[in-house]
């Protein structure tokens, strides 16, 4: 874990409102898939955290979506830049080597820290299904990409455009993916369907955070078991079992 | 350049140097330990006491605001008894002063935990904190009147077996008679200011942002308030001052003194850079001296001073 500058050696419009980032980081040795970095940008005091896709030997890839002016402010930032990142932090999916199959579920840019969790897994020859959520066609990404990792991908679009017709768990249905160990990130009605379902895996939780690191409790989730307990978003997670903590 | 002096003694706390990282964002130091060596730290003010553990407000708890943040966490904290059993004990391997901040949702509380903290070595001054603007308890019903504020202290400082601090919240009309009411009553010093009260909205749902509706703002938006309001006190009052609001380099740290504070405490700028402490007071000698002093002391009330 440390500050530092880093230099962007892409920045790109991957689709609509999205964009993927490759840069260098100090910190790579030290990532797991699901992790996050946190990201200062000029003129805004808070950091932006940002899940980990790729970690490809001192780079790493970052796919975010512009949701407000400091993702905005991201999107314009050029190659050759330099950005001051914090990272890794929190705690991403165990690798379980005992599995012999893996179902990834992702929602939009929940999909990316997904991305090398597949990588993982594949290098450990398991069987990766992924099931990949977007509203519509031309909000698709990494479907590719998937693949070329030796993973089988699955789409689902709300509007039908492409893949199943409906949300993940329809796809899962639809495309008959039995596997129980799953992974997952997105939105949360996405998360809270997929709990009805599932109670083995790990679930990466997204939440707006202060100091990324544990010190100031902004993003706490409570405990599903204990009344009084919680856990901190950016400290013990965003990564979680499911069933460990309340999802609201 | 001659060595500069950073060193300051104050009730309680014999800081080398005059940076304190604020209570709430720092926890109890052992996240920015993993980055710096806490040693380094004038003193250290921890997370909110309370005498029993509190979860705190529903998320979203914060929101980003121009120059500055919005937060409304509720002094989350594993309560005055759980601080004892874990936190201090590894506090107490660092070279710098503790100062543990005490809340409560009425007088008892406060005594209760202050009663609970007069025997642990390791905190070296109370801060009590009568200005959280986010429980509905949480002091700064206290913190808003003159004789309520004045009533806490006395009965704090009865129970205190060490040095009491008094945080003021700037959502009053005048701090001055604040300050002056705490001081009557015992307080040896005043830390100022909390956050000032502030809102922001969803543009898409059209409700608040923060789940708890209002929220404390800080971060260099409120500096100039602070700045204010410690220069409105240092005059008034014959007790030392903590400034806080918006300090994010030694600058500012220079400003503060000026304004009549002997020390500083930073807050959100140790989550915009979390090692921002440390560059503070790799820089203070040097601004120190740019600006022909020796010592913190010489620039403390500077403004009102006459020379």
């Amino acid at each position: 874990m440390q500050c530092k500058y880093e230099t962007i050696i892409s920045n790109e419009l991957l689709v609509p409102q999205t964009y993927r980032m490759v840069l260098t980081c100090h910190t790579c040795a030290e990532m797991v898939p699901g992790q996050f970095i946190n990201i200062k940008l000029k003129e805004f005091s808070l950091r932006r955290p940002i899940s980990i896709c790729s970690i490809d030997g001192d780079r790493i890839t970052i796919i975010y979506k512009v949701v407000g002016q400091g993702t905005k402010a991201l999107s314009e930032m050029k190659a050759g830049e330099c950005i001051d990142v914090f990272a890794p932090l929190g705690h991403g999916y165990p690798i379980e080597s005992q599995r012999d199959r893996v179902l990834l579920i992702g929602g939009g840019v929940g999909i990316p820290p997904l991305y090398e969790l597949a990588k993982q897994y594949r290098k450990l020859g398991k069987h990766v299904d992924v099931v990949c959520g977007f509203p519509n066609a031309e909000a698709c990404f990494y479907e590719a990409e998937f693949t070329e990792l030796g993973a089988h991908v699955y789409i689902a679009t709300m509007d039908g455009s492409k893949g199943c017709k409906g949300t993940v768990l329809d796809a899962v249905r639809h495309y008959q993916l039995t596997t129980t160990f799953i992974c997952a990130c997105g939105p949360l009605p996405m998360l809270k369907a997929l709990e009805a379902v599932y109670n083995d895996g790990y679930f990466s939780l997204e939440s707006r955070m202060a100091c990324g690191m544990g010190a100031c409790m902004a993003c706490v989730a409570k405990d599903q078991k204990q009344a009084d307990m919680y856990h901190r978003i950016c400290k013990e997670g965003p990564v979680f079992p499911i069933g460990k903590v309340v999802l609201a | 350049m001659k060595q500069v002096d950073l060193h300051i003694d104050l009730p309680g706390l014999k800081l080398k140097n005059p940076i304190i990282p604020a209570s709430g964002c720092f926890g109890f130091g052992r996240e920015y330990a993993q980055l710096y060596d806490l040693s380094i730290l004038g003193g250290i003010a921890i997370k909110s006491a309370t005498i029993a553990p509190r979860f705190g407000n529903e998320c979203p708890r914060v929101a980003e605001t121009p120059s500055g943040m919005l937060n409304a966490i509720g002094l989350q904290n594993p309560g005055v008894d759980k601080i004892i059993e874990k936190e201090l004990p590894w506090l107490a391997q660092f070279d710098t002063e503790i100062i543990a901040n005490v809340a409560g949702s009425n007088e008892e509380d406060y005594v209760k935990v202050i009663e609970k903290l007069n025997n642990q070595p390791t905190v070296k001054a109370f801060e009590l904190n009568i200005s959280c603007p986010n429980v509905k308890h949480g002091g700064i019903g206290l913190g808003t009147d003159k004789e309520l504020a004045a009533h806490v202290t006395k009965l704090c400082k009865q129970a205190a077996k060490k040095p009491v601090w008094v945080k003021l919240t700037p959502n009053v009309t005048n701090i001055v008679e604040i300050a002056k009411a705490v001081e009557e009553a015992g307080a040896d010093g005043l830390v100022m200011i909390n956050t000032m009260l502030g809102m922001r909205f969803d543009l898409k749902s059209g409700k608040p942002l923060l789940a708890n509706i209002t929220g404390g703002l800080s971060g260099p938006a409120i500096k100039p308030v602070a700045l204010r309001m410690v220069y409105q006190c240092a005059q008034a009052v014959n007790i030392p001052i903590i400034g806080v609001g918006g300090i994010t380099d030694a600058e500012d740290v220079l400003e503060f003194l000026y304004a009549g504070a002997s020390a500083v405490e930073v807050g959100m700028a140790n989550f915009t850079d979390p090692y921002c402490c440390v560059k503070i007071i790799e820089a203070l000698p040097k601004v120190l001296s740019q600006y022909g002093y020796q010592s913190i002391k010489e620039a403390i009330g500077r403004s009102f001073k006459n020379e």
